[in-house]
């Protein structure tokens, strides 16, 4: 599992291997937005924890129709599921070398994009907070779409189409977290309801993920 | 004699075939009874004529919900059993459902003009009817996409089962997120909320038209899919 872990996270990140992509992308939509909305602070500074949650999400997703496909074009994948490793296993660390090439670079940047759009400072930790339990179910979720659009043609639309959807508990709760740190509330329990949905699919992805790869092995 | 046996698709094919017309028939006179009586009851003391949208809109809604249920169910029926039928029922089922929540939403909004002022609110039940008619696309859109019928079958299957969860799991975050305009059940048997008598008994002829319509439209569609299942094997045989 460490030797898949390492691979990945070395292919991620040679030359073309796309590794900060997800970032620059991150920081474009937050560059962008100000321009479709206006400069103005107190607005901005409103729309902030909405906006740097909708970026990461879809940072997140534009790595998303890599996960597998090269796996599965040069047949690796179908190395990955005769190993005596469960399959389950190697959809869980693919999981976690996406979330530590794309996620946690994010979350470590999000704090200075905030600054970019007049994030409220006592907001800041509960930003890092809330995209360091959110940003593994989103790659665990998208996980899951990759492996079902795996063997499609034009497979990258309808994978948005599939993902987006199930991203919508985590955005909310991310996203509201933030907005109650923003405004001082207790800001604890959309982050207990996030790191729920965390668990949930780090505990039962791995299996709908499997399958569908078992499917399109087939 | 069990249940099972109408996984045959020619035992499906002959029954479902006899009871069509049955269903058809009974659809048409409910959906237009309902509906007709509805819109002879006199209007609400405030929302005036407005409120004859609801019987399309609650039982629109109702079938929406309970068609994904039933994609669930045939979904899981084909992943255990693998009765082709079965899988094939789920197909049928995603568009109609998919036009049920459509028709949910659009006549909310119209309802919502008059009576809130507004088209659309980001309200939970509204939102979470949007994320279900999201869903309702993925599904139909991962059927069109795979080529294979069986790998497409299990894929959909797999994506509704995941689905249903997150979309359990939306409808009731949603609930957290903001607070609604849309009121709460005014039908429940457990609390015994009942509307006035008027409009309650064309409401359940409406209900049960409805139902009767998307079992007709079922049935159609899943003989049509089975039809279309048998010429592509007649052709493949052919061109060996």
């Amino acid at each position: 599992m460490i030797a898949l872990l390492m691979r990945d996270l070395r292919l991620a990140t040679r030359a073309g291997g796309g590794f900060g992509l997800g970032l620059a992308f991150f920081l474009i939509v937050c560059t962008l937005v100000p321009f479709g909305v206006g400069p103005q602070a107190e607005m901005l500074s409103r729309i902030a924890p909405g906006i740097l949650w909708i970026g990461a999400l879809l940072a997140c997703l534009l790595s998303l129709d890599r996960l597998f496909a090269l796996d599965f074009e040069d047949g690796s994948l179908d190395l990955l599921a005769t190993a005596p490793l469960p399959l389950e296993g190697g959809v869980a660390v693919k999981a976690a070398a996406h979330w530590i090439a794309t996620g946690l670079p994010l979350v470590v940047a999000a704090p200075l994009f905030g600054m970019l759009l007049h994030l409220p400072s006592q907001a800041v930790p509960y930003l890092l907070i809330s995209l360091l339990i959110g940003t593994p179910a989103l790659s665990m979720l998208g996980a899951f779409g990759a492996a079902i659009t795996v063997g499609l043609r034009r497979g990258g639309l309808l994978l948005s189409l599939l993902v987006l959807p199930l991203y919508v508990p985590t955005l909310l709760f991310g996203a509201e977290a933030v907005r109650r740190g923003a405004a001082g509330m207790d800001a604890i329990t959309p982050l207990v309801f996030q790191a729920a949905i965390t668990l949930l699919t780090l505990a039962l992805i791995p299996f709908a993920a499997a399958a569908a790869l078992r499917i399109n092995l087939r | 004699m069990s249940i099972w046996e109408y996984a045959n698709p020619v035992k499906f094919m002959r029954s479902s075939g006899a009871v069509l017309p049955w269903v058809v028939a009974g659809a048409a006179a409910c959906t237009v009874g309902g509906l007709i009586w509805g819109f002879l009851t006199p209007p609400d003391y405030k929302q005036g004529a407005s409120v004859k949208i609801m019987f399309l809109h609650v039982p629109a809604a109702m079938m929406a919900i309970n068609c994904w249920f039933m994609m669930l169910v045939a979904s899981l029926i084909w992943i255990i059993r693998r009765h082709h039928v079965s899988a094939l029922a789920a197909k049928a089922a995603a568009p109609i459902g998919a036009v049920m929540t459509l028709i949910a939403l659009v006549t909310g909004a119209a309802w919502g003009q008059p009576t809130w002022g507004t088209w659309w609110e980001w309200d939970p039940r509204l939102t979470s009817f949007l994320v279900l008619f999201l869903f309702y696309l993925g599904y139909i859109a991962l059927w069109e996409a795979v080529e294979n019928p069986d790998s497409a079958a299990d894929l959909t299957g797999v994506l509704c089962l995941v689905g249903s969860v997150f979309a359990v799991l939306s409808r009731y975050a949603v609930n957290f997120w903001n607070q609604g305009l849309h009121q709460g059940a005014s039908l429940s048997v457990a609390s015994g909320e009942r509307m006035s008598a008027i409009y309650r008994y064309p409401l359940y002829l409406c209900m049960a038209g409805f139902f009767l319509m998307f079992l007709a439209l079922l049935l159609i569609r899943t003989r049509t899919e089975i039809r279309i299942r048998r010429t592509a094997a007649l052709q493949a045989r052919e061109a060996r």
